[in-house]
């Protein structure tokens, strides 16, 4: 039991993700997490908006169960398979962090100065995450995929526009946490 | 039946996402900062078991549990919708630590705030529809 309460290494996690990359290849469906989000969209409403949205959302209710399971997931592995768990990060991290002012770091396993409930009461911190779902969701449908539909299936399946896609998502990536973070905290 | 299999793919790969750490904000930074091999080596191990699987697949021309032969569609080749889009998706993914998959595992663990995230991930997904024509693809 004590390996499963303890953080998971990476080779053991990446290659789990590629077995529910399969897994759902052998169900006859695909690995792509972004496209509930469109689902979501549709289920809201958005269909009656543009013609992006018109598609039978029921044919993607598969998804929407697999992302309702995510949830439950998240539920099981913080409350029942981890004893607080705290990711062990690079002491230059630890250091760039507080000298960013985030004091949570290595105390937590996220931000709690960003995810913590205070954040509903800040409206900063509130502007922030919008605008971080903003990005990643018109940038996921843009690029047509995301970390799981183009850098993990589309790569294993070497199609080059997840690969292009996946550079992207560094770029912004490396834009995002080296010259524009330092100046939001 | 078929939905208890999805719902029991979502709660593995849950469990995944946050046991791996893949779901914390910190490790995102930490592999933006490169100080770190363990978000390289997570997504370039699925990545190198992924191609072995998918390999397999067609060389054998596997059949799913419905006796469909199991294709992988191809995407449309262009260059601006990907990276463009792709870098928009990673200033979000930096900022908010979280893609499309982790930020409704942390909702699970207990940090509400994610549902900021999750909204506005819904709402620039349906900008994108609504400019969509009018963007370069």
């Amino acid at each position: 039991m004590e390996w499963i309460l303890a953080p998971w290494p990476w080779y053991i996690s990446g290659p789990l993700i590629a077995l529910i990359m399969f897994t759902l290849l052998y169900v006859g469906k695909n690995f792509g997490m972004s496209s509930n989000l469109r689902t979501l969209c549709t289920v809201c409403g958005a269909d009656k908006t543009c013609e992006f949205f018109c598609f039978d959302w029921k044919a993607q209710r598969w998804n929407l169960l697999v992302m309702t399971g995510t949830v439950i997931g998240g539920f099981i592995a913080a409350q029942y398979l981890s004893e607080h768990q705290i990711p062990d990060l690079n002491p230059k991290t630890i250091e760039q962090l507080q000298s960013l002012g985030i004091e949570s770091v290595g105390t937590d396993y996220l931000p709690t100065e960003i995810f913590g409930n205070q954040a509903f009461s800040s409206p900063k911190t509130l502007a922030l995450l919008l605008i971080g779902g903003l990005l990643v969701g018109f940038g996921a449908r843009y690029a047509g995929g995301c970390t799981s539909g183009h850098g993990i299936s589309g790569i294993s399946n070497l199609q080059w526009p997840s690969l292009i896609a996946t550079i992207g998502f560094f770029i912004g990536g490396l834009i995002m946490s080296q010259l524009i973070l330092p100046l939001i905290f | 039946m078929k939905s208890t299999i999805y719902l029991f793919i979502g709660i593995t790969f849950g469990i995944i996402m946050y046991k791996s750490e893949a779901a914390s904000w910190f490790r995102i930074y930490e592999m933006f900062h490169f100080q770190s091999f363990h978000m390289f080596g997570l997504m370039g191990s699925a990545v190198l078991v992924g191609i072995v699987l998918v390999q397999f697949i067609k060389r054998k021309k596997l059949v799913d549990i419905n006796g469909q032969r199991i294709e992988i569609a191809d995407k449309a080749k262009s260059i601006p919708r990907y990276l463009i889009g792709g870098i928009i998706f990673g200033l979000g993914w930096a900022l908010a630590g979280a893609c499309p998959g982790p930020m409704f595992v942390l909702i699970g663990a207990g940090y509400f705030p994610m549902m900021i995230v999750i909204m506005g991930a819904v709402l620039g997904t349906w900008f994108y529809g609504l400019l969509k024509n009018r963007l370069p693809h």
